[in-house]
């Protein structure tokens, strides 16, 4: 049944070999060597300070939804900058080599990339900045915010989101991994079909790709469940349907997308194992295989996905926009019914990504006019925004400046969206970079919401505001370094350059290639400011340092909780008596956050089986990917029976007595922060005691 | 301010909710469940879907077609067998609203045998077809019957899994609320791998040989 593979391969370490260490390449040496720099202090502090053991103790076993949040969004932040490096490579690859006569540098023929090296970089690129960056950082944001917004203590499952993490974070350890042994796919993030199939992709970079998406969409689907689970559960009595804060709504439109879509996307990639592994014929181009069922299948998952990214980024342009306008948001059932519209017409648009693929004129006409429709609600959205800001009292604090950054860039990208929809332009444009700068015109809407939600919760999870003065610059050279890349790309692509190209056939391009090459480099400058702003916040934390509510003009539940957020959030479940429940208590002169009468409160204890979960599913992804048998099989076992084991432990909880609890919030009235740090303890340690 | 889209809380209403119930874990984890099976629910739409695109003399690349390879009287006595096997598993239901052990072990039992005879029957079924030449590999018909009916299969196998780990905890700890809530999610997993045998026998076996 196993695919028979030509090359070597033996028991022990499958089809690892020395030889699949790139060292050879100096560039794949030169990243060895810039993330050993980057590794090193951080390792050597941690042991300096004998920090690990708190590091294990308090993130690596931690249940608690704003720790797994946090370490969520650091994953993500990371795997941007990666990604963003593969960005810089791609663009510097093109300008570089840009017509017969450009030269050669290192190992390329034009450029300073070979074209499989090339082919590797923006498939990575692709991968990690879609489903390792910024779908990871969303889901830290609904992490941490939501349970807080709707009045819980956690989320439903505390111990299965800690498993949502560690199984994410195994899929972004393999992608990291593929950088230094072997290699990675080198077929788009998309995983074009029949290239990843083996005759034509034998290596090992496809199957990096195909597990390292498998597990985190595995992740992705096990907290969506969590997070919809949370919102119909466990809101706070008096919170109805209709007085969530809108980036509950959001997250649950986001979720319900995320339940149905991921299994699908996890189908598409099993069926391509099985052609990678077992031989079988889905996708193969002979042997009844059948190509269209793979992107058919991928892009059921792929449009969802879109929605995915995007909803969570306009729910926090929702909770920006009204706060730094001094106003309710406007038409907020409206915007509701738009954003769950949104999330159902995710499902019916998927073929607009391949009108090309002759479906026919009657099918393109259907899913034309369903794309159209999305421009209805979204429309809506914008208005109901520009509405919230009219007549608003403007403050143009960093938070805002993202949020109406995102406005004017879901403008653009909307258009060009609505344009693509037509399919006569969509075979006019198709696979030019046209269709690559719209959606990275989307994709930006939802990056600049992350960072408005960065800028906007930063101050409520670590207790200090980041630093006005560089995050200012950080967003105004990452806006002109925006403009500068994509204007340029969307007259690249009605010029006619196509997509995914190591070597551009027309030196007329320079030009604009150079002007994209500046916005990258406008790019690298707001990285410095974004690394500036982090050592300096951080460096004057005590200055900025503040207490409950730093805007003053925020209106929802998460805003009433001690700063930074003890571990059990609310000491006692506040009850909501209307839409923005606290912008409601402030009006009223109910700021006061001691309710009094405490109680005892009871929260699961830490574990380090989530953790081992994750380790084993990277052992179990790594030994599939080099065919290492006995590590995939004993890595499942494992898997299987660490699950098996822990349903036997019954894990009462740790309780945090009533006295306790009041002397952390007395010491908060008295010292403005929460100054007694307590945590659950780690259960697994009371075996060894 | 253009305009204040809340009125004021008034002296009389409560602010907070002390000794708030926390979420009953039984519909919590009922909930999540449910949950969990409709992404389930969706792995095998997909399948289905994938089954009905690739379900063409055409896919069957010259080699064994749909009608050669289903034999719908086996799968029919399959078919017996794991609504006998829900059956078993029902009665072990019936079992824990009287509170009694020994039924409920009893009834899981008897449903674990049922499953096994299932996938029992299943094997012999692929073995068969893989020794006359008709291998997942051999066509992309072959691969999505093959992958289809695995896929149902593997389900069963961790159902079974499953259903022996709850034999030892009933035995070991009783009907605690964790215990009973893995039953009650248990029951919904062992019905659901049924209603999807169904739709497998409906268009793969039945549609397969009879058209």
């Amino acid at each position: 049944m196993l695919v028979h593979l030509q090359g070597a391969w033996n028991p022990w370490l499958g089809r690892l070999t020395l030889s699949q260490i790139p060292y050879h390449s100096p560039i794949v040496l030169g990243a060895f060597a810039f993330a050993l720099l980057a590794a090193a202090p951080i390792v050597g502090l941690m042991t300096y300070y004998q920090k690990w053991g708190y590091l294990i103790r308090e993130w690596i076993t931690t249940l608690d939804h704003k720790k797994i949040g946090v370490m969520y969004i650091i994953i993500g932040l990371v795997m941007l900058l990666r990604g963003f490096i593969d960005g810089i490579m791609i663009r510097t690859q093109q300008l570089l080599a840009d017509g017969p006569r450009s030269a050669a540098h290192l190992q390329a023929v034009h450029g300073y990339l070979p074209p499989f090296h090339f082919d590797q970089i923006y498939s990575s690129h692709g991968t990690i900045m879609i489903i390792f960056a910024v779908t990871v950082v969303l889901t830290g944001f609904q992490n941490i915010i939501v349970p807080l917004q709707i009045g819980a203590r956690d989320m439903a499952f505390p111990y299965l989101n800690a498993v949502s993490l560690w199984l994410t974070a195994a899929g972004a350890a393999l992608v990291m991994i593929s950088l230094f042994i072997g290699d990675f796919s080198h077929a788009g993030w998309v995983g074009i079909v029949p290239l990843t199939e083996l005759p034509y992709s034998p290596g090992v970079g496809v199957d990096y790709w195909d597990w390292a998406l498998q597990l985190s969409s595995l992740g992705t689907t096990l907290g969506a469940l969590n997070l919809i689970t949370t919102i119909i559960m466990m809101r706070a009595p008096g919170m109805r349907w209709f007085r969530m804060p809108f980036f509950t709504w959001a997250t649950l439109s986001t979720q319900t997308i995320g339940l149905t879509a991921f299994p699908v996307l996890g189908v598409a990639l099993a069926l391509l194992s099985c052609d990678r592994y077992l031989g079988t014929h889905f996708y193969t181009a002979g042997l009844g295989g059948n190509l269209m069922l793979y992107t058919d299948l991928f892009w059921i998952w792929g449009h969802p996905e879109v929605y995915f990214i995007i909803l969570p980024a306009w729910g926090i342009m929702s909770e920006v926009i009204p706060t730094f306008s001094e106003k309710a948001l406007f038409g907020y059932t409206v915007m509701v019914a738009a954003t769950l519209s949104i999330a159902g017409l995710s499902w019916a648009v998927w073929l607009h990504h391949f009108f090309t693929m002759g479906a026919g004129p009657g099918v393109n006409l259907v899913f034309s006019v369903s794309t159209m429709l999305v421009g209805i609600p979204t429309g809506v959205k914008v208005f109901n925004w520009s509405l919230t800001l009219y007549r608003g009292r403007l403050r143009f604090e960093t938070p805002m400046l993202w949020a109406i950054g995102a406005l004017f860039l879901l403008l653009v990208g909307g258009l060009t969206g609505m344009m693509l929809a037509i399919p006569a332009i969509n075979y006019t444009v198709h696979n030019s970079v046209f269709v690559v700068a719209h959606f990275h015109t989307m994709f930006l809407v939802s990056v600049f919401g992350i960072f408005a939600g960065l800028m906007y919760w930063f101050p409520k999870v670590f207790g200090f505001r980041l630093d006005e003065r560089s995050g200012r610059r950080f967003f105004t050279f990452f806006s002109l370094g925006t403009v500068f890349v994509f204007a340029a790309m969307y007259t690249l692509g009605l010029m006619g350059m196509t997509r995914r190209l190591d070597y551009l056939y027309n030196p007329h391009w320079q030009a604009l290639l150079i002007i994209q090459e500046f916005g990258i480099f406008l790019y690298c400058v707001s990285v410095f400011y974004f690394c500036k702003m982090i050592y300096v916040s951080i460096r004057d934390r005590a200055k900025e340092a503040h207490g409950q509510d730093v805007w003053r003009t925020s209106r929802t539940l998460e805003w009433m909780t001690l700063t930074p957020v003890p571990f059990y959030n609310f000491a006692v479940i506040p009850v909501v008596h209307g839409r923005d429940a606290w912008a409601m208590r402030r009006d009223s002169g109910l700021t006061a956050t001691s309710p009094g009468d405490y109680e005892d409160i009871n929260l699961p204890n830490n574990t380090i089986v989530p953790a081992m979960l994750g380790a084993l599913a990277f052992g179990f992804g790594f030994g599939m990917v080099w065919r290492i048998w006995w590590l995939a099989g004993l890595s499942l076992l494992g898997i299987i029976g660490l699950v098996i084991l822990r349903s036997f432990a019954d894990d009462r909880g740790f309780t945090l007595t009533a006295a306790t609890v009041r002397r952390m919030e007395r010491n908060h009235e008295d010292t403005g922060i929460v100054t007694d740090h307590i945590s659950p303890p780690v259960a697994e340690l009371a075996l060894f005691q | 301010m253009s305009r204040t889209a809340h009125r004021l809380i008034g002296p009389e209403e409560p602010l907070w909710a002390p000794h708030h119930p926390e979420a009953d874990p039984v519909s919590l984890h009922t909930l999540g469940f449910w949950l969990y099976m409709m992404s389930d629910a969706l792995i095998f739409a997909a399948l289905f879907a994938a089954y009905a695109v690739l379900d063409h003399p055409y896919n069957a690349a010259g080699g064994p077609q749909i009608s050669d390879v289903v034999h719908p009287v086996a799968a029919f006595i399959q078919t017996v067998i794991i609504f006998t096997s829900v059956f078993a598993y029902s009665l072990a239901m019936v079992g824990l609203k009287a509170g009694n052990r020994a039924f409920v072990i009893g009834g899981l039992v008897a449903a674990v045998l049922l499953g096994a005879a299932f996938l029992g029957l299943e094997l012999r079924d692929f073995a068969v077809l893989i020794a006359e030449g008709a291998t997942p590999d051999r066509s992309g018909l072959l691969s999505v019957f093959f992958v289809l009916v695995a896929t149902h299969g593997i389900h069963m196998v961790f159902g079974i899994l499953w259903m022996l780990v709850m034999i030892v905890q009933v035995a070991m700890k009783g009907f605690t609320t964790a215990v009973v809530t893995r039953l009650l999610n248990l029951r919904i997993f062992w019905m659901f791998q049924a209603s999807i045998w169904v739709c497998v026998f409906v268009f793969v076996y039945l549609n397969g040989a009879y058209r």
